[in-house]
Formats: C-alpha cells, sequence, structure tokens
C-alpha cells in the first residue's frame, strides 16, 4: 500500500466496473474507505454514522462502477461526489438534483493516456493544495466541509484549476462529436 | 440535451457551493438544470469536483471498524441495480422533469393575473423553486431581492436592467438589484427560479397577493 498512484486507481476502477473483480474493489476500499470516512467526520459526523456512510459509499461504487469515466474524473474525484451526495442524504434529508447524464454514457473504452492525464491532474491538485498557503487553503476546506454558504465562498481558490477545466471540455466535446 | 448559445453562466461560488454539497436544494436544482444544458458549466464544475477529490486524498485517514470490507461484500451479494437516471422531458432537462414528474403537460400552473403562471416545485427548507409561465409581451411585476433569485430560461426569453436572457441563460440576482423582466414578443417565456428570501414587490397589489401566492 502507499505506492499506488492515481491511474492505478482508475486501473483497479475498470476492473471492477468491467469484471466485477473482488481484488480490486478491495484495494479501493482499503485505500478510500478510511479517508471517506475521516472527511465525513471532520464535515460534523459521528465516527459511527461516518463508518456507516463510508461503507454505503463503496457499496455505491461498485453499484454505480458502470457509470465511471476515467477520462472525465480521478478515482479520488469520483469517490468525493459520491460521498458528497450521501452526506447531503443524511445530513440534511434533502434530494441531491443531479445533472443530465450525457446521453451516451462514459467511453467503454477509454483513451489510456487520458486517463492517465485526469489521474494526474487530480494528484498535481493535490500538491497544489498542500502547498497553499494556510489561511487559504483552510478556506476551501471549510467550503468543501460544508461550513460556508454560497455568498460566503470566495470566486478566488488561488488554484491552478484551467488546465482541469478545459481538459474535462475537451471530453465532453469529444464525447459529443462520437455522436455525429 | 443540444447545446444552445449560453450568454450567462453560473457563478464559481455557486458551482463550488453545489460541488461541496452545500448549496440550498432548490438552487441545486438550478444549478443541475443549466449544467445540463451548458457543457461550460459542466467542465467548471468537474474541475471543482476535482478539488474534492484532491480532498478526499489528503484526507487523514480514519480507521474503518474490524470487519467493514467483509460487511461491504455481504452487502454486494443483495445490492440492486443503480436505478435508471432521470431523462429529460421536452424542454425540462433530467433533474427538473424529475421534480415535475415529466414534461410541461405534467405542471400544475397556479393562475398569478395578467397571463402570468407559477408552479412551486417541492424542495427541502432554505430556499425555494417554482416554474414561471410568463406569456410573450407581458412583465413580471417590478421587484427587489432580500436574498439571492437565480432564474434559468428554458423557452423564450426575457429582458430586464441588465440584459437579454434566453434558453439556457441564468440571471442571477442579489439585493442590489431591483428589476422588471419582461418577456419577448415571440413564444411565451418559461423559467425555473429559486430564491433564499421572498421577493419584495415594488407595486403595492403584489405586495398584498404575496402571502396569497407564496412569491
Amino acid at each position: 500500500m502507499g505506492t499506488e498512484t492515481e491511474s492505478d486507481w482508475a486501473a483497479l476502477m475498470l476492473a471492477v466496473r468491467d469484471r466485477q473483480d473482488r481484488a480490486a474493489f478491495a484495494a479501493l476500499f482499503r485505500h478510500f474507505a478510511p479517508r471517506v470516512k475521516g472527511f465525513l467526520m471532520k464535515s460534523g459526523t459521528d465516527a459511527v454514522l461516518a463508518e456507516e456512510c463510508a461503507q454505503d459509499v463503496m457499496a455505491t461504487l461498485w453499484q454505480k462502477a458502470h457509470l465511471f469515466d476515467a477520462s472525465r474524473a480521478s478515482v479520488a474525484t469520483w469517490v468525493f461526489t459520491i460521498a458528497r451526495n450521501r452526506r447531503i442524504d443524511a445530513a440534511r434529508k434533502a434530494r441531491r438534483p443531479e445533472p443530465e447524464e450525457l446521453p451516451w454514457g462514459p467511453e467503454p473504452e477509454p483513451d489510456q493516456a487520458e486517463a492517465f492525464e485526469t489521474a494526474q491532474e487530480t494528484r498535481r491538485l493535490t500538491e497544489a493544495l498542500a502547498d497553499l498557503p494556510e489561511k487559504q487553503r483552510a478556506l476551501i476546506e471549510r467550503a468543501f466541509y460544508g461550513d460556508l454558504s454560497h455568498s460566503e465562498i470566495a470566486a478566488e481558490t488561488g488554484l491552478p484549476l484551467g488546465t482541469i477545466k478545459s481538459r474535462i471540455r475537451l471530453a465532453l466535446d469529444r464525447l459529443r462529436q462520437r455522436l455525429t | 440535451m443540444k447545446t444552445v448559445a449560453i450568454r450567462h453562466h453560473l457563478s464559481d461560488p455557486l458551482l463550488i457551493a453545489y460541488a461541496a454539497g452545500s448549496l440550498p436544494e432548490a438552487f441545486g436544482l438550478v444549478v443541475a438544470a443549466h449544467v445540463s444544458l451548458c457543457d461550460d458549466c459542466r467542465a467548471r464544475l468537474g474541475g471543482f469536483e476535482a478539488l474534492g477529490g484532491a480532498m478526499v486524498e489528503r484526507e487523514a485517514v480514519a480507521e474503518m471498524g474490524e470487519g467493514s470490507l467483509e460487511a461491504v461484500f455481504v452487502r454486494l451479494e443483495s445490492l440492486p441495480p443503480a436505478p435508471p437516471p432521470p431523462c429529460r422531458a421536452g424542454i425540462f432537462p433530467a433533474p427538473l422533469a424529475d421534480y415535475v414528474g415529466g414534461g410541461l403537460e405534467a405542471v400544475k400552473w397556479r393562475t398569478l393575473g395578467m397571463g402570468v403562471r407559477q408552479a412551486i416545485l417541492p424542495t427541502a427548507k432554505g430556499a425555494s423553486a417554482r416554474l414561471l409561465y410568463i406569456p410573450a409581451g407581458q412583465a413580471v411585476p417590478d421587484h427587489g431581492h432580500r436574498g439571492t433569485e437565480m432564474t434559468l430560461v428554458l423557452q423564450g426569453a426575457f429582458r430586464d436592467e441588465m440584459d437579454r436572457f434566453g434558453p439556457g441563460d441564468v440571471e442571477i440576482a442579489t439585493e442590489e438589484l431591483e428589476h422588471t423582466p419582461v418577456a419577448e414578443p415571440g413564444a411565451d417565456c418559461i423559467c425555473l427560479a429559486a430564491t433564499d428570501a421572498p421577493l419584495r414587490f415594488t407595486a403595492l397589489l403584489p405586495r398584498l397577493l404575496q402571502p396569497l401566492f407564496r412569491i
């Protein structure tokens, strides 16, 4: 453990998606479940509920594996979105309106280089987040732990998000072209 | 859903709050509906969600309970398949069609007078969402806002003191804006609007009607 990179996670995720690979799932569980639990506890969930939710999140990861698109999101990002939705469900008893699924779904054979780049972007972002001045990072963390309202959130994160956004934009364009 | 030339987009703070999961449900519905129509905002949202992914990646681990992996393996055996995602219905993007329970024909309108109609959608406390139907050429009474108001155009177009808003455009109005939206001639204008405070009408009559219609 500890030597895997984001692109290895993507490969494990595809093994779960395509072959219901239980060993791959176990590896993902060991890495992500404790982080999800930590994330939920920082967001104000007590340890018992956080444990239960982290298990739910990992079960959903398995259940929705067919929707995972390695060219548009890293595994960490995808885990985050599932954990976030679970938190909304648990904390507020509110529904989560989700954007329309793109009608063609994820690519069956994601471009390896694409998936690798997307994974790398998340790694770079993680490093950039670590390098931010403490005060600035604390603000972003408070926003993601749900402690700030939209009117309290600053528009400027101080993070290099431009490349990752344009990469996703290109992936969307490519998907749309595939239809025409 | 086909892309249209969208000129008015979501703000970064709204997208970040939606990515973080802290936006009130009614605002979340407008964000989800706009993102369904706008690849630019979908990509920006993807960027902010990647930030959430980075946070999970650097998160301090909290040990899982003993036997938790085995417990999840047991659950996987009896897991139902994921429900199919909602579909769009006519001019309603999927998330909105899901709240309405179908397309335009499924909306239960209430008349507000002058041909203007509204339908309040069920959302959690904190903000309210409604569909608005404004006949072509008709004005919505002059009003200001105490909080934030988001308006997404689904059909037709309206103009106000700020600009013109066509299909897919979203106007984000705050306390400072006092405006009189007027539907353009041509197609009747249908919008999805959400507010986190009651609107403040400048004219007396709509103000008297306000408690009655919950606008």
